[in-house]
């Protein structure tokens, strides 16, 4: 049974809402029909995470309008702490409204794009044509993709030219402080052939007892011998359910590295996965959690090999506090023909509670003969005996437990390419597991 | 001066009695060695004075300057003064040494005057070099993927950055090559002095040939069942454990047997 979830906007509040961007007509036109598919079309079904009593459909408002800032300086102290100094390319998003953008001469002169989504669908619409939910995420996968289309309100864009070899990383943060605000978010990067870039984004709430909701897709594409690194910090409120979904699709000996840190604090369904279609393309997924209060959360992680002699990791590592529940799916699947492939995963979890949980489910689903393939998965607690070592040395037990666990979730940190993000992560974790 | 008096000490594992009254008493500038074949319990002593938890005191006591160790918990211990270098230091992955020794000098300081991060450095690399460890195993995480030689000096490194009143050191020569059990020979050494006193569990004297003990004793079934100068040391280098055995009549020296 579906439950019948009728729908907050009706097809004239879309069509508004897109003439008022000043989209072209085909976006518009796109909208409408994922509108109306979305009416029919089912939820997503999280293995083992049943989600037919959450909210995903339901918020206040589609759009909020807010005020834009004119410099770096003017951004509230939590968006400005996360800005490196000396951050070169960053976007910000305030609520609904792109709110600074600021690119260095070296990606202007190079011919890269990084803009929000909504100028990209004006200005560059055979590039969006292109990798719009086509390649990538599909827009009827389920109730939740097609949403995603007829709702779109934010998202970035980014585009790398052939042979452009970026080093300096792209920065985007998406800041909610308005209680209001859903995100329907949609990013694109693409990494066009010999390229690379490193992309950061941060989805923040900076005020308390949010209504919305929250519904991100990220497709990003690598091209033959590009690279793509791609972190994340998400730390939405309590009170924002999330539906996130970022997917790779990695060509001919491309990279696409993904580093995630996903410090929600409300119930969140998070999917990543990675097409590794090109022969000898490269996938590896990070991924570190801190779930606290009575959250629960859905992880699901897969690397799907179609190329030869691809290979792909998956990493998390999930700390469980209080009553907080999740489910860690980490799926390596090869597909017939990918010979030489190679699927790794570890998935970890460490309890802090009695009452937390942790599920982690590892799953190899191999569909050829010649590839090599393992797993390792762990549930447990802080080991006893790494805290009587550190204690031997006169660290308090809570520190003793702060360091394990630091040192637990440092995978993602450690490899963070924006300092000023790698240390607000280390402080969310530090926030979250106190 | 300062004093670690151990009485009549008995510590079971898993309900399982290893110590049956174990008498010891370090000062401070003195270093006694104990000895005695595998499985007689040297190292369950070293765990019990630390405090680690699978190992359950159920008699007797440990005094340091008249203050209850066992009284303690183990992060109240080290504050007091002691240090166990362990025969197996735990691995700790993504805490870097660096980190986690910083953590532990702060632990000894008030909060808001932590050490600079400078000075430590500085000391740390000073340290490092006389131990004469890369420079980056200050960055790489906590004892990963160290080969048993290198844990020893990080072992001694601790010491050497944390200044303990007393050291228990439970095997810090094995695994250890000619050159390193020199350099490590030389940390101990170096603390040698007035405000320290250490307790060194070893299986050879080539250890002692470097670090000439002042007091030596031997464990069989859970006690210390003889004690001499640092001649008892080259003694049973020459001579093995049969002549002390057949001195007290033991036939069986592990602690399952009884005297
Ligand atoms: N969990 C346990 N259950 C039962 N016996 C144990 C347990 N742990 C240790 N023991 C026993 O306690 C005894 C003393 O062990 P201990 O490690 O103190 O010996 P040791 O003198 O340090 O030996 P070595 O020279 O080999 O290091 C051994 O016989 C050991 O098997
Ligand atoms: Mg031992």
């Amino acid at each position: 049974m579906t439950v019948e979830t009728k729908l907050a906007l009706t097809e004239q509040d879309v069509r508004s809402y897109s003439v008022a961007k000043q989209e072209p007509n085909w976006f518009a036109e796109y909208r409408i029909r994922a509108l109306g598919a979305a009416e029919n079309l089912p939820m997503p079904t999280p293995d083992k995470t049943k989600i037919d009593k959450w909210n995903f459909t339901d918020f206040p408002v589609h759009s909020v309008e807010s005020a834009t800032f004119s410099s770096l300086a003017e951004l509230p102290e939590e968006v400005k702490a996360i800005v490196t100094e000396g951050q070169q390319s960053v976007y910000i998003q305030r609520n609904n409204t792109p709110a600074f953008i600021q690119v260095s001469d070296e990606l202007t002169s190079k011919g890269v794009i990084f803009t929000d989504i909504q100028t990209a669908i004006r200005d560059h619409e055979n590039l969006v044509k292109k990798y719009f939910m086509t390649n990538g995420v599909k827009v009827d996968e389920h109730k939740l993709t097609s949403l995603n289309a007829a709702l779109l309100n934010g998202g970035v864009f980014v585009y790398v030219p052939k042979n452009v070899v970026l080093e300096e990383p792209l920065q985007a943060v998406f800041m909610l402080d308005d209680a209001q605000t859903s995100l329907f978010n949609h990013t694109i990067v693409v990494a066009d052939t010999n390229s690379s870039v490193t992309y950061v984004e941060n989805y923040l709430s900076t005020v308390e007892n949010a209504t919305g909701i929250v519904n991100i897709i990220s497709e990003v594409f690598a091209e033959d011998n590009a690279s793509v690194t791609y972190g994340a910090v998400d730390v939405l409120d309590k009170g924002i359910t999330t539906y996130v979904n970022r997917r790779g699709v990695a060509n001919r000996n491309s990279r696409i590295e993904w580093a995630l840190g996903l410090m929600n604090d409300g119930d969140t369904i998070s999917e990543n996965v990675t097409h590794l279609v090109g022969d000898a393309s490269y996938g590896d997924t990070k991924t570190v959690v801190v779930g606290r209060g009575k959250q629960k959360q859905n992880f699901t992680t897969k690397v799907i090999h179609w190329g030869k002699h691809s290979e792909g990791y998956i990493l998390k590592h999930g700390v469980m506090k209080d009553e907080a529940s999740s489910i860690f799916n980490g799926i390596g699947k090869i597909e017939h023909g990918a010979t030489k492939a190679n699927a790794e995963q570890e998935s970890r979890v460490l309890m802090l509670n009695e009452k937390a949980r942790g599920d982690a489910n590892p799953i190899l689903l191999i569909d050829e003969d010649d590839v090599t393939a393992g797993h390792a998965a762990s549930v447990g607690r802080v080991d006893p005996l790494q805290l009587y070592y550190l204690m031997s040395r006169g660290i308090s037990k809570q520190n003793a437990e702060r360091l394990v666990i630091h040192g637990f979730l440092a995978p993602v940190v450690s490899i963070l390419p924006i300092e000023g993000v790698k240390k607000q992560l280390t402080e969310v974790i530090e926030r979250k597991v106190r | 001066m300062s004093t670690l008096v151990i009485q009549d000490l008995h510590v079971a594992i898993d309900g399982k009695e290893i110590l049956k009254g174990v008498n010891l008493t370090i000062n401070t500038n003195e270093i006694h060695a104990i000895m005695g074949p595998n499985g007689t319990g040297k190292s369950t002593l070293a765990s019990a004075i630390m405090g680690h938890p699978k190992y359950e005191v159920t008699s007797g006591s440990v005094h340091l300057d008249g203050e209850d160790v066992l009284e303690m918990e183990v992060d109240e211990r080290a504050q007091a003064g002691l240090f166990l270098a362990m025969q197996y230091p735990s691995e700790i992955t993504g805490v870097t040494n660096a980190d986690f020794l910083r953590s532990a000098i702060n632990a000894r300081r008030e909060e808001g005057d932590e050490i600079s991060i400078m000075k430590f450095i500085r000391d740390l690399d000073k340290k490092m070099e006389f131990l004469e460890m890369d420079q980056d195993m200050a960055q790489r995480y906590l004892n990963e993927g160290f080969s048993g030689g290198e844990k020893k000096r990080n072992e001694i490194l601790q010491m050497m950055m944390i200044q303990p009143k007393f050291a228990v050191l439970d095997e810090i020569d094995s695994g250890l090559d000619i050159d390193a059990l020199k350099v490590v020979s030389n940390g101990i050494n170096e603390m040698r002095g007035e405000g320290f006193g250490c307790l060194i569990i070893t299986h050879y004297q080539r250890l002692l040939n470097y670090i000439t003990p002042d007091h030596v004793h031997v464990m069989m079934q859970g006690k210390v069942v003889k004690s001499g100068g640092p001649e008892l040391a080259h003694k049973l280098e020459a001579q093995g454990y049969d002549w002390i055995k057949d001195e007290l009549g033991i036939e069986d020296e592990t602690v399952g047997q009884e005297a």
